[in-house]
């Protein structure tokens, strides 16, 4: 009943991913993060590879593998690059899950094509200044008007919403008051891109993940044609859970690619490094760190492995992937730091890789449910 | 037109090469890939296949079970089908054993044209496309940098320290590919589902009509040794006669 082990088209795809990163895009990171430039082309070879359309089925352009084909694609890109790796995670489950999970027939056909293709990215907008971790917070309006959706407000760091390739944001909105609780009701609307009105603020300055794209949005009634609702309307904001749900496996996916990368770089540097006569490893306190990083890494992979089988079999896996997000994250900020301290002065040098991850990692704990929030969710399941 | 190509499964060398206490390549101690040589001789046959979707290209290997998984990448990067030859009894067989089966496979398979790798990066014979090409009574060009089919005409050139050689051949022939013929391309992932459905034949010594005097090794190896350990190169130290002592050093060694 219980085997980890990957099957060959799990494999297949790991060696692929893998080789692709380190020949084509590993060579480019370190300029790209420099000088903060998204990385179109590894974006367009990444969609011909098909990896843009891994859990999307055929019939809309997709590849027709399943959710742990992309966390497999993940990990293996966010051992050398996560900001590549994060601008596939929000490009997929994030941008084109929505539309595939609620979408109408006519939406998927209409957006998913170019979507799964790589041709394309879209955004997923949740937060708001005033709405993190309390995304129900929103303040951002949609009002029905002759028609079409009329939206106003913002929204903040979002993912893949301003590159020349982004087709749309998919945005929650206030829609009214809930008739049987009295809340909020909140749906989620297609937004296009290049809609008057929906301006796309200037890039982030950011700590890590610079290559990648993340902007704040302003909606100044911005108008979109009414069938651009996502699903029924007052549901947007369940559908957005969901998405996050789903969207923790492969985040956790990344991050375990992320610790891995760290203890790669590390162990090699410390077989290579001398101090004193000896390699640093032979030092246990160097080794043992580095022994530490690789339960790490373990633990975060077998954790997202299981989320993913459960999310494949059917069963519900929210408690699983909040674990599964929480482990990888931190293993990947432990082992950032760890490796940077086994790399030393070269450890605080931006091009080094391990440095790279030193700063990409934080926000892994902060994304996508910080830390904070998978413990709610967590305490929530022990009837806390 | 049916292309047929040499594919071979070899040790990651990025590891270091390791031998066997009898001095064989040790093909436990490192990872398995499919030998980059030979996935530049499947691209060239699939730039073919790019320019005419009827081209059909076999992938031919021997060699233990575990050399399916490069038959399925190169399945995956867009090869149509593939023949295992696979025997304990052709286990260590020597260069011209191996081109004897591999010959043998081959005939079966009424190819237009043969690819292979120049050389294999852990035997490093060089030898075997040849023997295959005299063991089936057909033209042999190599190593090639370029390729070019049309008309029943094989076309391209061979570059070495002299200059370059424009050959050519009619079909059906051999030929080799040299590193220069360029970069394989990546397989995608619909490939590597696709490569799932396409067929695997995987043939014995018996079923090829090959008998032991055909995979008796022809050579004998009396001793084999790892290679001995780097010693330091040569340092210059410039003191005004640093260019004419480096040229004087090139030209020794027959670099320039
Ligand atoms: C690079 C980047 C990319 C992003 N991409 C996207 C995107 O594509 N789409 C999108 O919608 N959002 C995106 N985000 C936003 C991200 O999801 C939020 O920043 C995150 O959810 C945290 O929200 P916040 O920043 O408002 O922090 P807050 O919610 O204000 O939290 C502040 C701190 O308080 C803690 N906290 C909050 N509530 C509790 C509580 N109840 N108990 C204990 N601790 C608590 C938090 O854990 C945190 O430490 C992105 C952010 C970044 C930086």
């Amino acid at each position: 009943m219980l085997d980890l082990e990957l099957d060959e088209q799990y494999q297949d795809l790991v060696n692929l991913v893998r080789d692709f990163a380190q020949q084509v895009v590993a060579p480019q990171s370190a300029a790209n993060d420099a000088n903060k430039s998204f990385p179109y082309d590894i974006v367009k070879q990444m969609g011909e590879l098909g990896l843009f359309g891994l859990p999307i089925s055929e019939e809309y352009g997709g590849s027709g593998g399943d959710y742990f084909h992309l966390a497999l694609a993940l990990e293996e890109l966010g051992k050398v690059d996560q900001s590549v790796a994060i601008t596939l995670e929000a490009g997929v489950s994030l941008g084109a899950m929505p539309l595939y999970r609620f979408g109408s027939q006519e939406q998927k056909l209409t957006w998913l094509p170019e979507l799964a293709a790589g041709e394309k990215l879209a955004g997923f907008g949740l937060t708001e200044p005033g709405a993190g971790s309390d995304a129900s917070a929103a303040l951002t309006r949609a009002r029905l008007d002759a028609g079409e959706w009329v939206i106003d407000g913002g929204k903040e760091f979002i993912t893949n919403s301003g590159t020349d390739i982004t087709s749309l944001v998919t945005v929650t909105a206030v829609t009214g008051l809930d008739e049987a609780t009295g809340g909020k009701q909140i749906s989620a609307i297609i937004l296009p891109s290049g809609t008057p009105g929906f301006t796309v603020a200037p890039a982030y300055d950011k700590v890590g993940w610079r290559a990648s794209d993340t902007h704040a949005l302003h909606f100044d009634g911005a108008r979109v044609p009414q069938e651009n609702l996502l699903g029924e309307q007052g549901r947007g904001y369940s559908y957005f859970l969901e998405i996050l749900d789903e969207g923790r496996i492969a985040i956790a996916a990344l991050a375990t690619g992320a610790a891995q990368g760290c203890l790669d770089e590390a162990v090699a540097y410390a077989k290579t490094r001398t101090t004193f006569g000896t390699p640093i490893g032979k030092n246990q306190g160097i080794s043992f760190m580095l022994a530490r990083m690789a339960t790490r890494v373990h633990l975060a992979r077998l954790a997202y492995y299981a989320a993913a089988a459960k999310m494949l079999a059917g069963k519900d896996f929210k408690v699983e992937a909040a674990h599964a997000k929480l482990v990888g994250s931190e293993a990947a900020m432990d082992n950032a730091r760890d490796a940077t301290q086994i790399f030393g002065g070269y450890g605080f040098m931006n091009e080094t890789l391990v440095a790279r991850h030193y700063r990409d990692s934080k926000i892994l704990e902060i994304g996508e449910g910080t830390t904070q929030v998978q413990q709610l969710l967590i305490a929530r399941s022990l009837g806390l | 037109m049916k292309i047929a190509v040499l594919i071979k499964q070899v040790p990651d060398t990025e590891e270091g090469r390791h031998l066997t206490s009898d001095g064989r390549a040790d093909r436990d101690a490192s990872d398995r890939v499919i030998d980059e040589i030979t996935e530049r001789a499947l691209e060239a046959a699939l730039k073919q296949k790019d320019a005419d979707k009827s081209v059909e290209i076999t992938v031919v290997t021997m060699g233990p079970a575990a050399a399916n998984e490069a038959l399925r990448k190169a399945l995956s990067m867009g090869a149509d089908k593939a023949v295992h030859v696979q025997d304990d009894a052709l286990a260590g067989s020597d260069a011209l054993a191996t081109a004897r089966a591999l010959a043998q496979a081959l005939s079966g398979l009424q190819a237009d044209l043969i690819v292979a790798g120049n050389e294999s990066t852990d035997g490093r014979g060089g030898v075997v496309p040849a023997m295959i090409a005299e063991l089936l009574n057909l033209p042999f060009l190599g190593p090639l940098g370029t390729l070019e089919v049309s008309g029943g005409i094989v076309r391209g050139s061979r570059a070495d320290a002299s200059g370059t050689t424009a050959l050519r051949a009619s079909t059906p022939a051999v030929i080799s590919v040299a590193e220069a013929m360029g970069e394989a391309r990546f397989p995608k992932f619909k490939g590597i589902l696709a490569a799932k459905r396409k067929p695997v034949a995987v043939q014995g010594a018996a079923e090829l009509g090959l008998g032991a005097a055909d995979h008796a090794a022809g050579n004998l190896v009396l001793a084999s040794a790892a290679r001995p350990a780097r010693t330091a190169g040569v340092k210059i130290i410039d003191e005004g006669q640093a260019a004419q002592e480096l040229a004087a050093y090139l030209a020794a060694e027959k670099l320039i």
